[in-house]
C-alpha cells in the first residue's frame, strides 16, 4: 500500500483519534495576527473557557484599539469595539446594567497602560466586577513598532531608535502591580503563553479570573506577557527566547493578589 | 394633570430621566449642570426604578460608559457643560458611527477654553454640524423652559432609539439654573431585561441568543467600499430625520413682517422683546427652532415666500445659527445677528433696538 497524504489522512483522521478541536467560540476567520504572536493563544484560551464554563450566551466582550482591534472578528460571542483605552469604561456600564453577564475587556499595553491608564485605574479602584485581560508585549504592534509604556529600558523601537532612555522617556510601567494595590481588585496575576506549560497555567489563571467575576468579588486582572516578533524584529523562536530572558526578568510571572490579598511583595 | 413642582432646569432633567425609565446615568460634575448628578444621587433612583447612577472619573469615561450601555441595548444618558462636551466628542463620534442611541445634555457655558461658568449658546456649531471627527449628525433638541428640560427627555429617548443615534439636548446655563413651575409626566416603567432583548436584541450585545449570529458593536470598517456605504446609510438616516423630525414654535407670526429667530434662553428674551416692539406697532414674530438639527429651513423659506422683510437672529454667541438662517433665506430678505457672549445676557430692549437699527432701518 502506498502511503499517500490522502491515504494517511483516511487512516488517521477518525473521531476516536481526535485529541483536540478548535472551540466553536473562535470563528473560522483567518487571524490578523503575525505568525508566532501570542494573541492567538490568548484568544483560544479565553474562548475555550467561555465554552467550557457554559457562558456562550452570557458573555459580552470588549475589544480594544491596537493589534487586537479586530478581536470581535475572531471571538464568537457578543462583542463591542471600544475607542482607544476606553474598554474598562464600556465594561463598567455593561456589567452594571447587565449584572448577570460575564463581561471582559481584552486590551494591549498601549490601550490599557497609556491612553487608557485612567479608565483602567478607576475601574479597578471602583472594584468593577469585570475581568480585564491585558496583553503586554512591550511595544505598539499595530501602528508599526513604536515605544509603549511597558517598553523595557534600552529596548529599541521606532520611536526609541537608540533604545529607551529612561531619563528622557521614563521607566516601564507595571500596571499590574499598580492595580494590585487598589482595594477594588480581587484577583491579579501575571502569566505568559509562549510555551505549552505557560499557556496551561495562564488558562487556569483566566478561569479563576472568570470565577471571581461570577462570584461577584470585584475586578479580576490578568496580564499576559507576550511577544511581538514583528515589532521586536526577531523570528518567533528568537522572540520567545528574548521574552524569557528580558521581559520575564522585569515582569515577574505569578499571582500578585489572590482573594483580595497581596501574595507577593511589590517592588 | 401631572405633579407640579418648582424646580431648576437641571433638576427637572434629572427627575425626568428617572421618570422616563432610563437605565443608567453616567456623568462628571461641571458647572453649571452639577445639580443633575447631585439630584440623581440624592433621589436614589436605584431604589425608585432600579436605574444605575455613577459618577465617572471624567467626561471621557462617562461617554464611553454610554457607549457600552447603549451598545448593550439599554437607555443611557449623561450631562455636562461645554468643556466637558468637548471631551466627550470622541465618544459621541464613535456612538454616531456605531449607531448607538443615547441622550446627552449640554448646559452650555461660555468659551473658548475654560471660558466662563456663565450661560452661553456658543456650542451651536459643535452640536449641529457634527463636532467630533467624521461625517455625522446628532439630533439636537433645544429646550426653552424648565418644562421642556423635563418633557424633552422621553422624546429624546424615543428619537434616539427610533434612529439609533445620539440625541443632544442643547440647553444653556440660564435654562439649567433658573427655577420654574414644571408639570412632571407620569413615570414610564423601565424596560425589563426581556423587553430589552425583545426590542434591541437583534443588534445590541445582550449576550448571544440561540438562532442568531453574535452581535458586534463597532464603528470600524477597513473595507473602503463598505465604509463608504456605511456613510451613505448614515446620511440616508439623517435625511429621514430632516423629513420627519423638524420641530419649531411660532409666536405672533400670523401678521408679521419681521421675524426674530432664536432658541433656548435667547427665545425667552426675544418673546419679551416682541411684546415691546408690538407695543410700538412693529409687526414682528418669533420663530423658535426646537430641533436645531434638523433645522427648520422650510419654515423660514415659507416666510420669505409670503413676503418677510427681514430676520434677526438672537443668540448668546458671536453668530452661529445665523448661518443656517442665511442658508434658508439666501439673499431674498435681510438677515442680521444680535447677541452677547461671555455670560452677558441681552436685554429685551437691546433686542428691539437691534431690530430697529439692523433690520427695519438698516
Amino acid at each position: 500500500m502506498e502511503l499517500t497524504a490522502d491515504k494517511i489522512k483516511e487512516l488517521v483522521v477518525k473521531p476516536e483519534n481526535k485529541v483536540y478541536a478548535k472551540t466553536p467560540l473562535l470563528t473560522d476567520k483567518t487571524l490578523s495576527y503575525c505568525p508566532g504572536c501570542g494573541h492567538g493563544v490568548a484568544h483560544r484560551i479565553l474562548m475555550e473557557l467561555v465554552e467550557e464554563m457554559g457562558l456562550e450566551n452570557d458573555t459580552i466582550g470588549i475589544a480594544p484599539v491596537g493589534c487586537s482591534v479586530l478581536a470581535y472578528e475572531f471571538m464568537n460571542v457578543d462583542m463591542q469595539e471600544a475607542a482607544h483605552g476606553r474598554a474598562p469604561a464600556l465594561a463598567t456600564a455593561i456589567k452594571r446594567l447587565w449584572p448577570g453577564k460575564f463581561v471582559f475587556t481584552y486590551q494591549g499595553d498601549g490601550d490599557l497602560a497609556a491612553i487608557g491608564g485612567n479608565e483602567t485605574l478607576h475601574a479597578c479602584n471602583r472594584g468593577e466586577n469585570i475581568t480585564i485581560i491585558f496583553i503586554n508585549n512591550g511595544i505598539y504592534g499595530m501602528t508599526g513598532g513604536q515605544m509603549a509604556p511597558t517598553t523595557l529600558p534600552g529596548m529599541r523601537t521606532s520611536t526609541s531608535p537608540y533604545g529607551r532612555d529612561t531619563h528622557m522617556m521614563g521607566n516601564p510601567l507595571k500596571m499590574t502591580e499598580i492595580v494590585a494595590m487598589l482595594p477594588g481588585t480581587y484577583f491579579v496575576t501575571r502569566q505568559a503563553v509562549h510555551t505549552a506549560k505557560h499557556a496551561r497555567k495562564a488558562k487556569k489563571a483566566i478561569k479563576k479570573a472568570i470565577e471571581v467575576q461570577l462570584e461577584g468579588k470585584g475586578t479580576s486582572f490578568v496580564e499576559i506577557v507576550s511577544n511581538c516578533n514583528s515589532g521586536w524584529k526577531m523570528t518567533p523562536v528568537k522572540a520567545n527566547q528574548w521574552l524569557e530572558e528580558n521581559m520575564l526578568d522585569y515582569y515577574h510571572l505569578g499571582d500578585i493578589k489572590v482573594d483580595g490579598k497581596l501574595v507577593k511583595e511589590i517592588v | 394633570m401631572g405633579e407640579l413642582r418648582l424646580m431648576k432646569g437641571n433638576e427637572a432633567f434629572a427627575e425626568a430621566l428617572i421618570r422616563a425609565g432610563a437605565d443608567g446615568y453616567f456623568g462628571y460634575p461641571i458647572t453649571p449642570q452639577s445639580e443633575v448628578i447631585e439630584y440623581l444621587m440624592a433621589e436614589k433612583p436605584h431604589e425608585r426604578t432600579g436605574m444605575v447612577v455613577l459618577q465617572a472619573e471624567s467626561e471621557l469615561a462617562s461617554i464611553n460608559m454610554l457607549y457600552g450601555g447603549a451598545g448593550a441595548g439599554k437607555k443611557v444618558a449623561t450631562s455636562s457643560s461645554s468643556p466637558g462636551i468637548s471631551l466627550m466628542l470622541e465618544g459621541i463620534s464613535y456612538m454616531a458611527g456605531a449607531e448607538l442611541p443615547c441622550v446627552i445634555l449640554n448646559v452650555q457655558r461660555g468659551g473658548p477654553g475654560l471660558g466662563t461658568i456663565q450661560p452661553s449658546q456658543s456650542d451651536y456649531f459643535q452640536a449641529t454640524k457634527g463636532g467630533g471627527h467624521g461625517d455625522y449628525r446628532l439630533l439636537v433638541l433645544a429646550p426653552a423652559s424648565v418644562q421642556e428640560m423635563s418633557d424633552f427627555v422621553p422624546l429624546a429617548f424615543d428619537l434616539a432609539f427610533k434612529y439609533r443615534n445620539p440625541v443632544m439636548i442643547l440647553s444653556d446655563g440660564v435654562i439649567g439654573q433658573m427655577m420654574e413651575k414644571v408639570e412632571l409626566f407620569d413615570p414610564i416603567p423601565r424596560w425589563t431585561d426581556e423587553e430589552v432583548i425583545e426590542k434591541n436584541g437583534d443588534w445590541a450585545t445582550v449576550g448571544k441568543r440561540p438562532g442568531r449570529e453574535r452581535n458586534i458593536i463597532t464603528s470600524l470598517d477597513l473595507d473602503p467600499y463598505s465604509m463608504e456605504r456605511h456613510n451613505h446609510d448614515l446620511f440616508a438616516k439623517y435625511k429621514k430625520m430632516e423629513e420627519e423630525e423638524v420641530r419649531w414654535e411660532e409666536l405672533n407670526t400670523e401678521d408679521a413682517e419681521y421675524f426674530i429667530v432664536a432658541y433656548g434662553s435667547a427665545s425667552r428674551i426675544s418673546q419679551k422683546a416682541i411684546d415691546l416692539a408690538r407695543a410700538e406697532g412693529i409687526k414682528v414674530g418669533l420663530i423658535r427652532p426646537i430641533t436645531l438639527y434638523p433645522f427648520p429651513y422650510k419654515v423660514l423659506q415659507e416666510k420669505v415666500q409670503k413676503g418677510a422683510k427681514g430676520f434677526l437672529t438672537v443668540e448668546l454667541n458671536m453668530g452661529q445659527m445665523i448661518e443656517d438662517v442665511q442658508l434658508a433665506v439666501k439673499d431674498n430678505a435681510k438677515v442680521e445677528f444680535f447677541g452677547h457672549v461671555g455670560g452677558v445676557i441681552p436685554t429685551p430692549e437691546e433686542v428691539v433696538e437691534a431690530l430697529k437699527t439692523k433690520i427695519i432701518g438698516g
